[in-house]
């Protein structure tokens, strides 16, 4: 069965995407977009150092992605600098760097374009392999730091005061996406990691009543994404990362759009009092 | 007077005069030296504790220790450090200078002042409960049916109106059965018949739980009856003293009526220094220096009245 190449891009591409939803969730309530496409751009300096130091490209890219997430916490703390304006040098001086380490190994040929927007239809048994054990891992360890992460995201202070440890949640979750960064980018590349970390869970933020609910339902519709983009991909002939996000795109607005409206839960009044 | 009369009544004047004892020994520079043997350590104490923060110090000589069953409400004008100091004693801000110390082991339940719950957040009051720690359904509904809001378990928190999500986080406080109980300013959004009930709530809290309670004032002359102790800030500890003697005085009760009294209470208190927007300090006989020294610092009785100035504004709470 695995030798099929399809068969192997749709089993690869609904293990990330089952990862990619509940992490997603914890990007779209901390506001965090920003910084997801910033590790993913530093992803390609860790594929650079991979070629330079021959060493396994998954690895590379988690370390290097773990170092710059460390590096804004460290930065943010001391430096003068707002969040945003930190995240754009790093993103952008990771990327440059990447490129220009790329280029100084003259003797590695390498397929940029694979990097950027990925190639799922390449992947291997192993590739396979690795995401499936390293997507239990991460979703293992998210379980485990799921109440002290999502308290610090309602209110860091409260948490911090009731006896969690907000700041070891950061870092925690912080190498998580670091991790699932290594393990996405050869599904939909380095640019596009962020809209399958997004995407799914913006649209099953309509449908979901609580965190736990929105978790779910945003892997359901990042493994329903990979599948309707992959089929896409084969029918029209059109690269397959990119369409695996336009098919989240589409699930997207579909959930905003007005006929949804009927689905989503009906939100509560207190009988009588309001304001 | 019956014979039995005579011998009753030293005792119960004897009785009131330890209770109102108690709260007046634990105050003032004595208490730091005094070690109560009946009584086991506090759930916190903060020892000549500091925040010193962009230059310099937001609060300054904290001393403060709260026991289980005590009730101690701070009061002091904006950007006295009221905030800063709740936070010193939950572990949130550590101190860089003196000590903070919380008895290892203590269930902590903290009342922030501000909660703002992002949009994109799907939670329900039900799930809110639940937040930092397991409470069972029973416990929750309990919770929530004594602030009266019984009826928003199932509802999004965003949803809510400000006093109704006060409750919700009281609740939720009270919930997880704490030995802590911090609650920064629990009544704001609430009107004034409510805030009377709910600060008869924060008392029935402290006598079912037994609980120590530190109660952030948002109004600096109402506190409630069943404060043990008043702090006043103002950068520093300014006075504390006991509420009760205040609240019996008739000129309360003219104008509050005798039945609010015995929920609410005036504390006045006399300075003979302002505080000048600079962080300066005037003293009653003109002079000015830059602190103003806990010896010399406030003299009850004299005939000034509190003037803190309100420098700097909320900004000078460290969030």
């Amino acid at each position: 069965m695995l030798d099929d190449f399809f068969t192997r891009a749709l089993l690869a591409g609904t293990g990330v995407a089952l990862v990619a939803g509940p992490l997603g969730c914890f990007i779209v309530w901390r506001r965090l977009a920003y910084f997801g496409d910033t590790l993913s751009h530093a992803a390609l300096l860790g594929v650079a150092l991979a070629f330079l130091l021959e060493v396994n490209i998954t690895l590379a890219v988690f370390v290097v992605s773990a170092c710059v997430s460390i590096s804004l916490l460290a930065l943010q703390r001391r430096a003068s600098l707002s969040a945003d304006a930190l995240l754009g040098l790093l993103a952008h001086s990771a990327l440059a760097l990447g490129l220009v380490v790329l280029a100084f190994m003259t003797w590695v040929r390498m397929d940029l374009m694979g990097f950027l927007f990925g190639d799922i239809l390449a992947v291997s048994r192993i590739d396979i392999v690795v995401i499936w054990i390293g997507g239990v891992v991460v979703l293992g360890v998210l379980a485990l730091v799921w109440r002290p992460l999502f308290a610090a995201t309602v209110n860091s202070e409260l948490a911090e005061a009731e006896g969690m440890n907000p700041e070891r949640a950061n870092v925690v979750f912080m190498l998580l996406l670091a991790g699932v960064i290594a393990i996405a980018m050869k599904i939909v590349g380095v640019l596009l990691i962020t809209a399958l970390l997004i995407i799914p869970a913006a649209t099953a933020r309509p449908f979901a009543s609580g965190p736990e609910q929105m978790a779910v339902l945003a892997a359901a519709f990042g493994a329903v994404s990979v599948v309707l983009g992959l089929f896409g991909s084969l029918e029209w002939d059109t690269p397959s990362g990119p369409s695996i996000v336009v098919a989240a795109l589409l699930l997207f607005v579909l959930s905003i759009s007005p006929l949804t409206n009927l689905m989503r839960p009906g939100r509560v009044f207190p009988p009588g009092e309001k304001g | 007077m019956s014979c039995y009369n005579i011998v009753a009544l030293p005792y119960s004047l004897w009785h009131r005069a330890l209770q109102h004892a108690r709260p007046l020994a634990l105050q003032g520079g004595l208490c730091r030296r005094r070690k109560m043997p009946q009584t086991p350590s506090p759930l916190v104490t903060l020892d000549r504790a500091g925040i010193f923060r962009a230059g310099r110090w937001l609060v300054r000589g904290i001393g403060l220790s709260i026991d289980k069953g005590e009730i101690v409400t701070l009061i002091g004008p904006n950007g006295s450090g009221k905030s800063t100091t709740a936070k010193m004693a939950l572990g949130i801000l550590k101190p860089d200078e003196g000590k903070a110390e919380r008895r290892p082991g203590l269930t902590v339940s903290y009342v922030p002042q501000k909660v703002a719950i992002d949009w994109t957040l799907p939670l329900t009051v039900g799930r809110f409960m639940r937040l930092t720690g397991h409470v069972s359904r029973a416990q929750a509904e309990r919770a929530l049916e004594a602030t009266g809001v019984s009826h928003l378990g199932p509802a999004e928190v965003r949803t809510l109106s400000g006093g109704e999500f006060q409750r919700v986080l009281l609740a939720r406080a009270v919930a997880r059965k704490p030995d802590l109980l911090v609650l920064d300013e629990p009544v704001q959004g609430v009107d004034f018949s409510s805030e009377i009930a709910l600060y008869e709530l924060i008392k029935r809290i402290r006598d079912d739980l037994h609980c120590g309670v530190l109660l952030i004032s948002h109004d600096l002359h109402v506190v409630m009856a069943a404060t043990d102790r008043v702090i006043c800030l103002n950068g520093h500890v300014c006075c504390s003293g006991t509420p009760t003697a205040v609240a019996s005085s008739p000129e309360y009760k003219a104008l509050f009526g005798a039945r609010a009294a015995s929920t609410l209470a005036v504390y006045e208190h006399h300075h003979d220094h302002t505080h000048m927007p600079d962080g300066r300090v005037m003293h009653a006989d003109g002079s000015v220096t830059d602190h103003c020294h806990p010896d010399d610092g406030h003299h009850h009785g004299e005939s000034h009245a509190p003037r803190h100035a309100s420098a700097g504004g909320e900004s000078r709470d460290a969030r």
